[in-house]
């Protein structure tokens, strides 16, 4: 089916050009400096950990956005797409499933390491990985919506930040809050609903976006 | 019944218009011969008839599948190249044209060699070999001349004959000339 053809391309792609490789160097190199500059106070480390986690991940999330979508377009393969009649949301939907596949499992592995810079204990890690695995999908939706919008824009890595990250909010909220406290199941719950609504709109909004940098 | 018509199309990029009242009727085995000076709207009028841009008048009516040659080549470039071919082979599950049609645009030798280590002229080659790996019944080529040595014009040549021979329709876009007997000729 040309969905999966189209993201085993993508994930083929991320590993081949090592690209795969940067958001995970970035978001453990993220997780090592914070706990120099906040200090070894273990207790403090602990407590602000899971959060510096998510925070790490949205960062390693929109880190590879410039080639998600700008290549494709450049090249003419959103066009050869077009010409056999593939649909433009289909070939978003595939570039979030393989943008997903790409950084978010190995992002997840690192997760691991990190939590182990911050002494979290294992129910808390469990927490953050159960979180990741439902907030990820969320933030690559988010990520190709933005690739989308700024693919026929000159150096639009900064812009995408920029464009990306308000719309992340949510994701950091539920994602963070679902660590613990008052309310962490329905943290829990409201993330998995922010994931789902960017999930399910991240294809046709993409798809429109893609439509207009190719006229 | 292969077919491609065009009817009084008329095209505008960037609010300035490109042409008007550009009309074609071409049915199988037929050709057309786009030409004009640069920035005439060559690529527009292939992109229009592909169905990638919307004209701002006029009606394009197609019948039958299209392939496209436009400036990129669309072949992932760290890949060989018979992978990049076979990736849009198994798009259009044709993959069994890939070895003829390597052949028939003398980059036989090439296969095995990553995309992005091609000279100008082998990378059209390449972007017309996967044109025919894809079997389409419409082919839309947008400058396929650039960048080749004589020779290989003269393969072009013959390929584009043996498509219309096969029943297919040729549109070229070009500012080189290319021996198509019996072309419409298209002045922009």
């Amino acid at each position: 089916m040309i969905v999966w053809r189209i993201a085993w391309r993508d994930v083929r792609r991320g590993w081949a050009s090592g690209g795969v490789l940067l958001p995970v160097a970035f978001f453990l190199l993220v997780a090592t400096l914070f706990p120099f500059a906040i200090g070894p106070d273990a207790a403090t480390l602990a407590r602000v950990g899971g959060g510096v986690i998510w925070a790490a991940a949205l960062l390693a999330a929109l880190l590879p956005v410039e080639r998600l979508i700008a290549p494709d377009l450049d090249a003419g393969v959103l066009d050869q797409l077009a010409v056999r009649g593939v649909a433009l949301p289909v070939v978003a939907l595939a570039k979030l499933i393989g943008h997903w596949a790409g950084f978010a499992p190995p992002l997840m592995a690192a997760a691991v390491i990190a939590a182990g810079l911050f002494g979290l204990s294992g129910p808390a890690l469990l927490r953050v990985e159960l979180g990741l695995l439902i907030g990820t999908p969320g933030l690559a939706a988010l990520a190709v919506v933005t690739a989308a919008l700024t693919s026929g824009l000159r150096g639009a890595g900064a812009l995408a930040g920029i464009v990306m990250l308000p719309f992340a909010i949510p994701i950091v909220i539920f994602g963070a809050g679902s660590l613990g406290g008052v309310g962490a199941a329905g943290a829990l719950k409201l993330l998995g609903t922010v994931s789902l609504l960017l999930v399910a709109g991240a294809p046709v909004v993409a798809g429109a976006a893609m439509r207009m940098s190719q006229d | 019944m292969t077919r491609l018509a065009l009817a009084g199309v008329a095209c505008a990029r960037g609010g300035r218009s490109l042409f008007a009242g550009v009309s074609l009727a071409l049915g199988a085995g037929d050709a057309a011969v786009v030409t004009g000076a640069n920035g005439a709207g060559k690529s527009t009028l292939l992109r229009v008839a592909a169905g990638l841009l919307a004209p701002v008048a006029g009606v394009v009516e197609r019948d039958g599948s299209v392939a496209l040659l436009s400036e990129a080549a669309a072949l992932d470039a760290e890949r060989t190249l018979r992978d990049a071919l076979g990736w849009w082979a198994g798009v259009d599950g044709t993959a069994g044209r890939i070895a003829a049609a390597l052949t028939a645009t003398g980059l036989a030798d090439l296969a095995e060699v990553p995309v992005r280590w091609l000279s100008t002229g082998q990378r059209r080659r390449a972007g017309m070999a996967r044109v025919l790996v894809q079997d389409a019944d419409i082919w839309l080529l947008d400058e396929p001349a650039n960048g080749l040595d004589t020779g290989s014009v003269a393969v072009l040549e013959g390929i584009v004959a043996d498509r219309r021979a096969g029943g297919g329709i040729v549109v070229v876009a070009t500012h080189l000339p290319l021996a198509m007997p019996g072309a419409m000729q298209v002045a922009l």
